[in-house]
């Protein structure tokens, strides 16, 4: 165990801090500073409160994982960042202390995909990923199906979301019933004690010509605020805790139904799911449920892992290292678009760097930023 | 003695080593875009042109600002990972006072004002009694505003460069450099004089809005 490669990953492309040191694939530390409190009023995200956040945690939140570990940073093999996707700021702040960090150490840098890290971090749960991997993201900032051939360099989008991301529906979900931010928690809560056959939502994307493998979350989110702004006008009270069972089982429903046709179309047995809304508890035991009867091995890492962390960025790191891929150069620049087929960003090998290209299509499975420029 | 200055609160992406004697090696790159991919190559040229390594540095020396945050805080974080991992300390000093010390060098005695750009039609400034006194904390205002108070001094820096109308003997320099930063820096060391923390000088609130009330759906 000793010889596999022990590297650190940061994480800074939304509101948590994260640093995680592993091994091969055990996980040492996972340190985590969030700002999540800070956004609460706000009702989302705000991408100035977190860059500001994430300047003040970074260095303690490093030397809190290393003591956690209980490793020298002098005996790191390799330094992972999170280059994109994510808000543009907030990445800045992870990858320009990365690259401090690789270079005053002198250790090989690597810039890594958010995407291909939240489902590389089942490695520190359950072993070595098989190959290929298919694996459904969700979170506040992405909702895709992903093919993972081989997550250090061939990762196969198949699907995401055209509109919202579904925890973002989540989100605005609780702010109509004024459950507060983050929606996510609160409403997995409610649903509990709620019949989620109560009311018939709609499935997006799921009629017989819709993209097989595309999410939507709009149409459903409107017609759960009609369904009970109906029920306010008519001075009839909300039944919440039903409206958060039957919303939640149709976003669940969706994605764990296009999940179980994605595997069997590809002749995939085993399923991951990673992302903040893999934390939710209905989904959890749904996929349970499909794959069982489907013969699919279902892959969920524990809630903490599947919230952003640097124990991801780290675990798709040390694989970068073990499986000899390139270091990133210097000049790695923080991508808040990287495409998902992008695991990794590899350097050019030349010392000072490359004009980086932003032709690359921009898809609408990113953060969405709530301001594009920093203009202060 | 060795210190590593680093500043990315204005447009330049400025680095120096500086040995305490004279500036051995020095990175000058105008890019309001690009300072996360051009720091670190820079830091990596002017050790290459001064045959050092970092671990001979001695001290971090780092531009706190007022300036774009986004940019800023990729110096920062730069400089105090350096000074985490080497064991050095870092010394924050304010941005202004690197070009208000720079103007001097160019000649200019004062009183004086220096201004920078902050964008969305304001600068960042201060006044300056000479080149090593400031007078007062730095400011963010819209050029039209100030236009009595900065009258009848010259002025350096880009943002006085940007409004002649109301900073009407503007002169050079017009960016901000490490060298001068660092040669300041050396002199503050000599007479044991504070420095600032690496932590930056936001002079603006972040633009969030707290929503307003829940949006209806349904047609009226
Ligand atoms: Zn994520």
């Amino acid at each position: 165990m000793a010889d596999e490669p022990l590297v650190l990953g940061i994480e800074t492309s939304c509101d948590e801090t994260g640093v995680g040191v592993v091994r091969g694939t055990t996980l040492l530390a996972d340190a985590i500073a969030s700002s999540v409190d800070e956004h609460a009023r706000f009702g989302g995200v705000v991408p100035e409160v977190a860059s500001r956040a994430h300047l003040e945690a970074m260095v303690p939140t490093i030397e809190r994982a290393l003591k956690e570990a209980g490793v020298s940073a002098r005996d790191l093999d390799g330094i992972a960042v999170t280059a994109g996707p994510g808000l543009a700021g907030a990445l800045l702040v992870g990858v320009s202390a990365a690259k401090a960090y690789a270079y005053a150490l002198g250790k090989p840098l690597y810039g890594v995909n958010h995407l291909a890290s939240h489902i590389c971090v089942d490695q520190l749960e359950h072993g070595p990923l098989p190959e290929p991997t298919m694996a459904l993201l969700v979170s506040g900032g992405h909702s895709s199906l992903l093919l993972a051939p081989d997550i250090t360099s061939d990762v196969r989008p198949l699907g995401a979301t055209i509109d919202d991301a579904a925890g973002e529906a989540f989100d605005k979900i609780a702010r109509v019933l004024q459950l507060g931010f983050p929606g996510g928690p609160v409403i997995d809560r409610l649903a509990r004690e709620g019949d989620p056959k109560a009311i018939n939502f709609p499935r997006g994307l799921t009629g017989p010509r819709d993209a097989a493998y595309d999410f939507s979350f709009s149409g459903l989110k409107t017609a759960v605020a009609r369904w009970i702004e109906a029920k306010r006008n008519a001075g009839e009270e909300v039944p919440v805790r039903d409206v958060a069972a039957s919303f939640q089982e149709a976003v669940v429903d969706v994605l764990t139904r296009k999940a179980i046709r994605a595997c069997k179309d590809e002749g995939v047995d085993h399923l991951m799911i990673g992302g903040g809304v893999a934390a939710n508890s209905r989904l959890r035991s749904l996929a349970q449920e499909r794959c069982d009867d489907a013969g699919i091995i279902l892959r969920v890492p524990r809630p903490k892992l599947c919230t952003d962390n640097g124990a991801m960025v780290a675990a798709l790191g040390a694989e970068m290292v073990k499986r000899n891929r390139p270091a990133s150069d210097w000049d790695l620049s923080a991508d808040s678009s990287l495409p998902v087929t992008d695991p990794h960003v590899p350097g050019t090998g030349e010392a000072h760097g490359h004009a980086h290209s932003h032709a690359h299509g921009h898809d609408h499975d990113h953060v969405h930023e709530l301001s594009k420029d920093n203009l202060y | 003695m060795l210190l590593l200055a680093v500043d990315t609160a204005t447009p330049a992406v400025t680095v120096a080593l500086h040995d305490g004697e004279s500036v051995l090696a020095e990175s000058n790159q105008v890019d309001a875009r690009r300072h996360g991919e051009l720091l670190l190559p820079s830091v990596d040229k002017v050790l290459a042109e001064a045959g050092l390594k970092l671990d001979a540095l001695t001290g971090i020396v780092v531009g706190v600002g007022p300036g774009p945050y986004t940019g800023l805080r990729v110096g920062l974080v730069t400089a105090s990972t350096f000074a985490t991992v080497l064991g050095i300390p870092v010394h924050g000093l304010c941005t202004l006072d690197g070009l208000a010390y720079a103007a001097g060098a160019a000649g200019i005695e004062g009183p004086f004002t220096v201004a920078t750009d902050a964008r969305r039609k304001e600068v960042y400034w201060a006044r300056y009694e000479d080149p090593r006194t400031r007078v007062g904390e730095p400011a963010v205002d819209r050029p039209a505003d100030i236009a009595e108070r900065v009258a009848g001094v010259p002025a350096v820096g880009q943002g006085a460069l940007l409004y002649p109308e109301v900073f009407t003997d503007a002169r050079a320099p017009e960016h901000q450099s490490a060298a001068a930063l660092a040669s300041l820096a050396v002199e503050r060391l000599a007479a044991g004089q504070e420095f600032l923390p690496p932590t930056p000088l936001y002079l603006r609130r972040p633009d969030a809005q707290v929503p307003k009330n829940y949006k209806v759906v349904t047609p009226q």
